[in-house]
């Protein structure tokens, strides 16, 4: 296996990070598509947790079921594949019992605002320290391709054969309302500053939530006529960072609906699990 | 033991609290849940009682959470609860095929009420023996406990936990309405007073630990982030390595095991009653509230000179076979008495032959009275 060195992030701070010391290499080669997204998501994950210094033995991955759900197995810590849009609820029990663990949830956008829809909202309301990052590829890639609760307008999937008509849902807007305390959007072609929003998001004392704009090259943009990944990404990049490219937008966007990325919310509200365990400290036993 | 050194002392409890009560003195120190009739007791009470403990209480948003919820706290080494009822039961299904699957204890109270659906939720019923037995996808083994009592259920709790720590696995405590809003008094054991036993935690090296390697007795030892080991838990088909196959072999000998387990480990699991069954004519299968019923029906035809003896299973799944067949030897009739359809009745059918078996059931919200079996008994005589 090389040896992969990165020499500097978007900051300019000079470093050396092998992603290879917190990837349980045994399991490679990965299962993976090629120029899928996922991949570059997981590689910003534990280059944050590398830069955070975290102990491997305090890392908790909890994951749930689809592409995105398959990564935790990669990670050289301590893994949970979960139930199909559950790990939100195990990794809340997991914190509530082990407030000494870092533990960071890896779903997707079927996983975690379909079938575990109500887990995000009430995860956020909630806000234990747990750091969520959602794999958005606006698809349900594992079974074949079917629309997402943020397949875009008019895009092509196994189950809307004349163009998605349902509208999208805004991840995002949706965590910040429920509660959620840090909440922020990201591209996966901007490795470092995704890298960045993942460590500020672990660091967060409180729910967090991450949405990381990832791309399906062999099943959605393949339905859509989308190009290689390549093509994918850097379309991706020039809809929602029209600034990079000067204003100019490509014809037909990669994301029609447009969604801002950066940090989109931080707010400083208490922690659960301290306010829990404060609370009935304060007041010894309950009536 | 001596009144003075004994801290057992006597409580009046209703069936949930009783239930929460003998979580805590288990270890339980995590209970997730959500609110339904009829078990919404042992939550409330879960709620007091685990902070005096430093343990951790959490109400979630939904059923599916709440077994999410405990079986993650348990993964992370803590002894766990959760309570519900049928439609409840329903929604966690999924879930608790997933800590079969993965080796995980934990131990799920479901107070039965009249169904299908939303049904009666005020009134008792048996109607999940099949449920708690089948209710998850797949082949899988279970345990499934049904106390008849308050002090049963303090007392099968303590054991639910023992046995879903010792052989790594949901244990499920099923009981009806009835016994669960039932007050008596009960002897709260002391500490010192109860047998417990803690889950192996595994040990030695590990650099290339296989986590679903299995000791003598089936049962692998966990492990829990923090102790070195960092392995992977997946509801996949997986190796001892822990991570997934589709290997035809691995697949045979992994799902084997969780059924070996428990055959293996029967001594311990199987739990039942048998009174008066030595020379009995006939013979009644009663469990929960029924078998009091069963009990007094049995006396009064006794004492009118016909043999009757009454089985009760306390550990319902895996079904004490021999027992009941030994229960049965001399029986001419068995009559499995039960508020539902007809569902134990199918395994004693299978077990006894379907000539000897007949059902005694009521599923309209009311109980069987010992009238209603003694007239089924003197019918047969």
């Amino acid at each position: 296996m090389s040896q992969t060195k990165i020499k500097c992030d978007a900051t300019g701070e000079d470093l050396a990070f092998n992603p290879m010391e917190y990837l349980r290499e045994g399991l490679f080669p990965h299962f993976l598509c090629p120029g899928c997204g996922h991949g570059i998501a997981l590689r910003a994950m534990v280059w944050a947790v590398h830069e955070l210094g975290i102990d491997k033995n305090k890392l908790a991955i909890v994951c749930g079921i689809g592409c995105s759900g398959r990564l935790g197995a990669y990670v050289d810590a301590n893994t949970f594949h979960t139930t199909h849009g559950r790990p939100l609820a195990y990794a809340t029990g997991l914190k509530l019992a082990r407030p000494d663990l870092h533990v960071i949830v890896i779903t997707g956008d079927g996983d975690c605002l379909a079938i575990g829809g109500n887990h995000l909202i009430h995860a956020s309301r909630r806000n234990l320290d747990i750091t969520c990052l959602m794999l958005n590829n606006e698809v349900y890639g594992m079974t074949g391709g079917q629309v997402s609760p943020t397949t875009s307008a008019d895009r092509y999937t196994t189950t809307t054969p004349l163009g998605n008509t349902e509208a999208v849902f805004d991840a995002c807007k949706l965590a910040e309302a429920a509660g959620a305390s840090f909440v922020g959007r990201e591209l996966t072609i901007q490795t470092p500053s995704l890298k960045n929003m993942i460590r500020d998001a672990i660091k967060h004392k409180g729910f967090s939530f991450v949405e990381i704009m990832s791309d399906c090259t062999e099943v959605f943009g393949r339905k859509n006529d989308l190009g290689n990944s390549a093509e994918m990404i850097l379309t991706q990049k020039s809809t929602m960072r029209p600034d990079s490219y000067g204003g100019n937008i490509v014809d037909e966007p990669f994301r029609p609906n447009f969604l801002p990325t950066g940090v989109l919310a931080q707010t400083d509200r208490a922690e659960y699990g301290e306010t829990y365990r404060a609370a009935h400290r304060a007041k010894g036993s309950a009536k | 033991m001596s009144n003075q050194t004994s801290t057992n002392k006597r409580e009046n409890l209703q069936g949930n609290h009783a239930c929460a009560l003998a979580a805590v003195a288990a270890g339980c120190r995590f209970y997730a849940g959500y609110p339904i009739t009829p078990s919404s007791e042992i939550a409330e009470r879960m709620s007091l009682e685990l902070p005096k403990v430093d343990g951790v209480f959490v109400q979630m948003e939904d059923e599916i959470a709440s077994m999410g919820a405990i079986l993650g706290a348990s993964m992370g080494g803590a002894k766990v609860m959760t309570a519900t009822s049928g439609p409840g039961f329903s929604l966690k299904q999924e879930n608790i095929g997933y800590g079969v699957m993965t080796e995980v204890p934990c131990v799920v109270v479901n107070v039965m009420r009249g169904g299908p659906s939303t049904g009666m939720p005020t009134r008792p019923a048996q109607g999940d023996i099949m449920q708690a037995r089948w209710g998850t996808h797949g082949d899988h083994p279970i345990i499934v406990l049904t106390p008849a009592s308050v002090n049963e259920i303090y007392q099968q709790t303590i054991r639910a936990f023992n046995l879903a720590e010792r052989l790594s696995t949901p244990v499920v405590v099923l009981y009806d309405e009835t016994i669960g809003h039932l007050v008596e008094t009960v002897d709260v054991a002391g500490a010192q007073e109860i047998e417990l036993h803690e889950r192996k935690w595994a040990a030695g090296e590990a650099d290339d630990y296989l986590p679903y390697q299995p000791d003598d007795d089936m049962v692998p030892p966990m492990t829990r982030p923090g102790d070195g080991y960092r392995t992977h838990t997946t509801g996949l088909t997986h190796g001892e390595d822990g991570f997934p196959t589709q290997d035809p072999d691995t697949a045979n000998r992994v799902l084997s095991r969780l059924y070996g387990k428990l055959e293996h480990n029967k001594d311990i699991v199987e739990c039942f009653e048998a009174m008066d069954t030595e020379d009995a004519d006939i013979l009644i299968v009663a469990y929960g509230i029924t078998s009091h019923a069963a009990r007094s029906a049995v006396h009064d035809a006794r004492d009118k000179g016909i043999k009757v003896g009454l089985f009760r299973p306390i550990t319902m799944w895996p079904f004490p076979e021999q027992a009941l067949l030994a229960a049965a030897s001399k029986a001419r009739h068995i009559v499995v008495a039960e508020m539902n359809a007809g569902q134990l009745v199918l395994e004693i059918e299978r077990l006894a032959g379907r000539d000897r078996v007949q059902g005694l059931n009521r599923y309209d919200g009311e109980h069987i009275t010992p009238a209603d079996i003694l007239s089924t008994i003197e019918g047969i005589a």
